[in-house]
C-alpha cells in the first residue's frame, strides 16, 4: 500500500475501471442532471419576469 | 487492475463507512426519485394543490397566478421528497431490517447514504428558497420547519423513542396545505388549521391499521409502534378512538363554511364507512385471516383522505369558475 496514499487521486483514478453498466448508468446521471440545470435556468427566468410583471415594459429607454 | 489499486480500492470503501458504499455510484435517476418517496409525495402534492385552491376561493385574496402557484406547488413537493430522502438517509438501517422497505435505493445498495444527504439537503435549500422567491417567507419558513419537522423530529428522535411517534409525527404530513394556504395568501387562518387538523388526526388509524399487519416487521427493526409496544388490542382500541375523535374534524369545514352542502354530506357518509371500518377493526380482536379487517382499514383510509380533499377541491373550482 505504501505507494497507493488514499490521498493520491491519480494512483487510484487509474485504478478505476468502469464495466459498461457504470458508464450507462453515469450516462444517465449525466443526462439527468443535465436536464435538471436546465430546468432551473427556465424557472429563474420565468421566476423573474414573473415578479418584474408588466411594470418591466415601463423602463425608460 | 492490480492487486494494490484493489487493495486501495477497498480500503476507501471501508473507509467510507459500508461496503455497499461504492466509489462509483451505482444509482440511477430513478433511484434519485424513489429516495423522494413518491406515495408520500403524491398526498403531499394533492393536500397541498387544495390548500392553494381553498385559499384562492375562500379569501378571495389571491396573491399567486396559475404559473407562480405551480411553481409554489413543485416547491411544497419537492421539499417534502427531500424530507423524504433525509428520512431514507437516516433510516437506512433499520430499513434493511424491514421488508416493507429492504429494496430502498440505500438498502439495496444502489444508492450511498453519502449521496442521499447530499441529495436531500440540496432539495431542501432550494425548495425553501425559491418558494420564499415565488411567494413569501412565511410559507417558505413554514415549509422549511416542515422538512426539519419530519427529517429531525420525527425520524431521529420520535420514531425510535416512543409509541407515539406517528400521533406526533404525524403533524409534518400535515403540513402541505397549511404552507400552501400561507404561500397563497401570505397568511394562516383558521380553514388552514383545519386542514391541518384532518390529517393530523387520520393519520394515527392511518398507519396504526398498516402497523397491526407489519407488526413483526417493526418488531424485528426494533422500532416501538404501538402494536409492538402496547399490544394489538391497546392499538385496535385506540384506531376507534382515534376514529371516532376524526369525525367532528372532518365535518367542520362544512360547519365553518368553507366546504359546501355537498362537503358535509359526503364526509358525513365517508366518516360513517371509516367508523365503520374502525368497528370491524376493534371487533377483530383474534386476528382473524391475517389482520383483513386491518389492511381493509388501512385501504380505505387512502380513499377516505383523498376523497374528503377531492371534494373540497372540485368546491372550490366551482367557486373561482361560477
Amino acid at each position: 500500500m505504501e505507494n497507493h496514499e488514499l490521498n493520491n487521486t491519480d494512483d487510484l483514478d487509474e485504478g478505476l475501471e468502469l464495466t459498461a453498466a457504470d458508464k450507462k448508468r453515469r450516462r444517465k446521471r449525466s443526462i439527468a442532471i443535465a436536464f435538471s440545470l436546465i430546468f432551473l435556468v427556465v424557472l429563474f427566468y420565468l421566476l423573474t419576469i414573473l415578479k418584474f410583471g408588466p411594470e418591466i415594459m415601463n423602463k425608460p429607454l | 487492475m492490480s492487486t494494490a489499486d484493489i487493495e486501495a480500492r477497498t480500503e476507501m470503501q471501508a473507509l467510507s463507512g459500508s461496503a455497499s458504499e461504492h466509489m462509483i455510484s451505482q444509482a440511477e435517476p430513478a433511484d434519485f426519485f424513489a429516495l423522494l418517496k413518491p406515495g408520500v409525495m403524491r398526498l403531499v402534492v394533492f393536500t397541498a394543490l387544495v390548500g392553494l385552491v381553498s385559499a384562492a376561493a375562500t379569501t378571495g385574496s389571491a396573491q399567486l397566478g396559475p404559473l407562480t402557484a405551480a411553481i409554489a406547488l413543485l416547491c411544497i413537493a419537492v421539499g417534502g421528497g427531500a424530507a423524504g430522502a433525509l428520512n431514507m438517509w437516516y433510516e437506512a438501517d433499520v430499513d434493511q431490517l424491514m421488508k416493507r422497505t429492504a429494496k430502498r435505493p440505500i438498502p439495496a445498495g444502489r444508492v450511498s447514504r453519502h449521496e442521499a444527504l447530499a441529495f436531500g439537503l440540496i432539495l431542501s435549500v432550494f425548495s425553501v428558497m425559491i418558494l420564499g422567491l415565488v411567494s413569501n417567507w412565511l410559507a417558505a419558513g413554514l415549509l422549511a420547519f416542515t422538512i426539519f419537522f419530519y427529517a429531525v423530529i420525527y425520524t431521529m428522535w420520535l420514531k425510535r423513542s416512543t409509541q407515539q411517534n406517528i400521533v406526533i409525527g404525524g403533524a409534518a404530513g400535515a403540513f402541505p396545505p397549511v404552507v400552501a394556504w400561507a404561500a397563497m395568501t401570505g397568511s394562516v387562518g383558521i380553514e388552514p388549521i383545519v386542514l391541518f387538523l384532518i390529517i393530523f388526526m387520520w393519520t394515527p388509524p392511518h398507519f396504526w391499521a398498516l402497523a397491526l399487519f407489519a407488526c413483526q416487521d417493526y418488531e424485528r427493526a426494533g422500532i416501538p409502534m404501538m402494536p409492538v409496544v402496547s399490544g394489538d388490542l391497546y392499538t385496535r382500541n385506540q384506531i376507534l378512538l382515534y376514529t371516532i375523535a376524526l369525525t367532528p374534524v372532518a365535518l367542520a369545514p362544512w360547519f365553518l363554511g368553507f366546504g359546501g352542502l355537498t362537503y358535509g354530506i359526503l364526509a358525513a357518509g365517508l366518516s360513517v364507512g371509516f367508523l365503520w371500518h374502525a368497528v370491524k377493526v376493534y371487533r377483530d380482536k383474534a386476528a382473524s385471516d391475517k389482520n383483513r379487517a386491518a389492511k381493509r382499514m388501512f385501504g380505505y383510509s387512502i380513499v377516505y383522505l383523498f376523497a374528503l380533499f377531492g371534494v373540497l377541491l372540485a368546491e372550490a373550482i366551482y367557486k373561482l369558475v361560477v
